[in-house]
């Protein structure tokens, strides 16, 4: 108890004004949104009326990187942060190596630059054909109105048939293989060192590479053949698509090279605006300029925003200081792709959906298949270049390291790593504005316009957890990027309460995909 | 009738999603486990929720895989629950085992942690400050957050466990040799670490290379050399744990030019796997000189975060303070 003594009539008022307000907002939980247990709630408040008062996105888990790796050698960050994502390391290991380089002031061998980036793209590869094969594709190869228990991988098995299902297995399986063969391991690889690369890339891994690298252009064309076949020339889903439900406008922003072209593993950050027009364009060195992040007291996650325009909360159209990362974000960022099949793509795509920029979320299933073909295109070119096997694959730092910021883009978006060391190279600061976080507040606002569209005079249809997931879906978040496992159906439960915290009615999902509604007493 | 398959769960706590990677990297054979058993709890993959666990009878799920190390109060619940429903609880992965990665937060107060990442960080705009809050209030809104605890702990400081698979993430080839020892024939000792019992040396491709005698008179940072890449990593001078690792892992990092940094734990009988790798290391110092042996061990940037680079939350400097 506290010692403070409060006067009685304002006591009394607070406890009055509490009681209104618990009786005005009745709360329903998504808890887990997706997958797990413990890595994601979604909270759905009513008011009186039995409409959504508003929806909350909460990410319940912190491990606090950015302070234990004080005091850390500098050259451990491409191993230490790796552990922030098992299923992107890739992502943070080649983001801390480019900050190494920084760090250092040491000039990267084009030898070295192309072994990371042809790796990189091979990583890019199999993220991106996992996520449509195992998470996000089943709501369209089988269709969002198909039982949840066939809106897995499993299903699309038996849609794709199993020989597709066993080449998809059999390609990420080989990807990753190569991927381990030049980096240690897939799942935190070991080869990033500032100034390049620890191993030397020899013949037989470069024959590996350029045929893995056919395979994969092949592979990414015929699965944007069956997108095409399953979901583009299908009137229904393209209105699903487009529908104003699953539609934010906000800012897109995106790594590109000279050309503007989408680039994975090095450029300039592009940020344009709610029209699709420039509006800055900068070196990773640049970022706090641009960037900022705005702390909820709800949520242990952190909110990105555009720091000239301020935080001016979560709200798209005109007003928004909110920008969007991922695929469909750096298509919009971009007047195109550097490679020619995937060039051909990027045009039909801003054609069939009217034009740039894209605001439709679900745009994001098809903008990554287009960069899978990039990624694909790009692996083949970087494979059958011989400079990859030049000795000069390392240059040793000589420079007093001081200070670096790394950028790539990770599948799921824009990520940075930004180190201070003292002159020894050791860590005084480090900051990383990490993918998902970049989408954090547009992520909030999908969900909760999923639950507006769906929830009406207290009324909760059971198809609110399929269009919530969904929306949710499409980002392919990375507190949910383990849904890359199989079978792909994600655990939701919603739970409505009354104002005594009692349950009033719960709908779950069976094991055999029904969706179950019990009444609470 | 039908036999009653083996029930099996997999949880995962404060970690990073790589464990899980690691079990669907089993690609085509995890469809074998799968026949075998009845998997009654996977958030990543099936919809059980935490209810259906809690009606469960106590000991009716025959093995439950938990990763991650225990750092939120829902995290502990879920331990404790999950080790009530089990027969046998398995530490998987390094996280779980002793701590991993997120238990290097232990070098620093919880305050000092949320103090950084809401406040001091150089892009974060939160003048007032706010910080996040277990109830919070929004308007009439109620919304709560788990506990952000003191310190991060390894699975035992929590709950009682039974065995271990070691690693960061558990490779494969450890993953279904673990799971082999549970389910054909005898179980081992309770307690027992599910991989080889010893050191990573013995199965490194480049142990041909390793001297009989290993003296230095400087320790490296991989930036500072040009790595040989069949040369043992020790011998050049580079902080390689292998000796005092594990075994398992078939030397997936050397494989990649780079040295150990211990994930797989200590082999069995080490209680402190940082000071058996402290005193591993000094004793290949090349000196019987005390100011030499100084200079030579200022040569190791970070002892402390090096050596309990995975098990920092189990080691005996920290198992002490209260669980």
């Amino acid at each position: 108890m506290s010692n403070v003594t409060v006067p009685l009539e304002k006591a009394w008022q607070h406890s009055a004004e509490r009681a209104e307000d618990e009786y005005h907002h009745r709360r329903i939980t998504i808890d887990p949104i997706t997958r797990l247990e413990g890595h994601g709630k979604i909270e759905v408040f009513l008011d009186d009326a039995g409409e959504v008062d508003r929806a909350y996105l909460q990410v319940p888990e912190l491990r606090g990187f950015e302070k234990f790796v004080q005091g850390r050698p500098v050259e451990e960050m491409p191993q230490i942060t790796s552990r922030i994502c098992g299923v992107c390391p890739m992502a943070h290991h080649m983001a801390a190596t480019k900050a190494l380089d920084a760090v250092y002031h040491v000039v990267v061998p084009a030898a070295a630059r192309k072994i990371r980036e042809l790796v990189y793209t091979t990583f890019m590869v199999e993220d991106h054909s996992l996520h449509f094969y195992y998470l996000g594709g089943p709501d369209f190869v089988l269709g969002p109105d198909a039982p949840a228990a066939q809106r897995n991988i499993l299903g699309v098995i038996e849609k794709v048939g199993l020989d597709r299902a066993k080449e998809v297995i059999r390609m990420r399986r080989h990807l990753r293989e190569l991927i381990a063969l030049v980096a240690g391991k897939a799942i935190h690889p070991v080869f990033g060192v500032p100034g390049g690369v620890v191993k030397r890339f020899t013949p037989e891994m470069q024959r590996l590479f350029q045929a893995a690298a056919e395979d994969a252009v092949v592979f990414a064309t015929s699965t944007l053949r069956l997108f095409d076949e399953a979901v583009l020339d299908r009137r229904d889903y393209l209105d699903l698509i487009t529908s104003d439900d699953y539609s934010h406008r906000t800012y897109y922003m995106g790594v590109v090279d000279e050309a503007n072209h989408v680039n994975f593993y090095d450029g300039q950050i592009r940020v344009v605006t709610t029209q699709a027009v420039e509006w800055k364009r900068f070196s990773a060195g640049d970022y706090a300029g641009v960037i900022a992040e705005h702390v909820e007291p709800w949520s242990y996650a952190k909110f990105c925003f555009l720091k000239p325009l301020g935080w001016r909360g979560f709200v798209d159209g005109d007003e928004t200081s909110l920008y969007s990362v991922a695929p469909l974000a750096r298509l919009n960022a971009a007047d195109g792709m550097a490679t020619p099949l995937a060039q051909q793509e990027y045009r039909r795509f801003f054609e069939k959906l009217g034009g740039k920029p894209v605001h439709h979320t679900l745009a994001n299933h098809w903008a990554r298949l287009i960069e899978m073909l990039y990624a694909a295109e790009r692996m083949r070119e970087l494979a059958a270049d011989n400079q990859l096997l030049d000795p000069e694959f390392r240059a040793l730092p000589t420079a007093t390291p001081t200070e670096g910021v790394g950028v790539v883009e990770a599948p799921r978006g824009t990520l940075i790593h930004h180190y201070q060391t003292d002159q020894h190279g050791i860590v005084q600061r480090a900051n990383l504005i990490v993918a998902t976080q970049n989408n954090a507040a547009r992520m909030a606002m999908s969900v909760e316009k999923a639950a507006r569209g769906l929830i009406h005079r207290g009324e909760v249809p059971e198809g609110v957890l399929n269009r919530i997931e969904m929306a949710f879906r499409a980002y392919d978040p990375c507190n949910a990027c383990a849904t890359h496992a199989l079978p792909g159906a994600m655990p939701l439960m919603l739970t409505v309460r009354n104002r005594e915290g009692l349950v009033r009615a719960s709908l779950t999902r069976s094991a055999d995909g029904h969706i179950l509604r019990s009444e609470g007493r | 009738m039908t036999l009653e398959r083996p029930k099996i769960a997999f949880y995962w706590c404060a970690s990073c999603g790589g464990c899980e990677e690691a079990v669907v990297d089993l690609a085509e054979e995890i469809l074998d486990v799968v026949a075998v058993v009845d998997i009654v709890f996977w958030p990543v993959a099936l919809d059980f929720k935490r209810h259906d666990v809690e009606q469960m009878p106590d000991a009716s799920i025959a093995a439950t895989f938990l990763n991650g190390a225990i750092r939120t109060s829902e995290q502990e619940e879920m331990a404790r629950l999950l080790r009530r429903k089990s027969k046998l609880l398995i530490a998987f992965g390094s996280c779980s085992h002793t701590g991993g990665i997120p238990g290097l937060a232990n070098f620093f107060p919880r305050d000092s942690i949320l103090q950084q990442v809401y406040v001091d960080a150089p892009t974060t705009e939160n003048p007032d400050p706010i910080l996040p809050t277990e109830n919070y209030r929004d308007g009439g809104r109620n919304l709560s957050l788990p506990h952000f605890s003191e310190r991060v702990r390894a699975l035992d400081q929590v709950v009682d466990v039974d065995y271990y698979v070691p690693g960061c993430p558990p490779l494969p080839k450890m993953i279904t040799r673990a799971v082999a020892i549970l389910v054909n024939g005898q179980l081992p000792e309770k307690g027992s670490v599910l991989a080889p019992d010893r050191a990573l040396c013995s199965e490194c491709p480049r142990k041909d290379s390793k001297p009989e005698k290993i003296a230095l008179k400087q320790f490296r940072r991989p930036q500072e050399i040009l790595i040989d890449e069949t040369q043992c990593l020790l011998a050049q001078g580079l902080l390689c744990l292998g000796p005092a690792t594990r075994a398992g892992c078939e030397a997936a990092c050397v494989k990649g030019n780079m040295p150990c940094t211990g994930c797989c734990g200590a082999p069995e009988r080490v209680r402190d796997q940082g000071a058996k790798a402290l005193s591993t290391i000094a004793g290949l110092i090349d000196s019987e000189d005390e100011m030499e042996i100084e200079r030579i061990l200022a040569t190791i940037p970070d002892p402390a975060g090096t050596f309990y680079r995975y098990s920092l939350p189990a080691s005996l400097m920290q198992a002490k303070r209260g669980i």
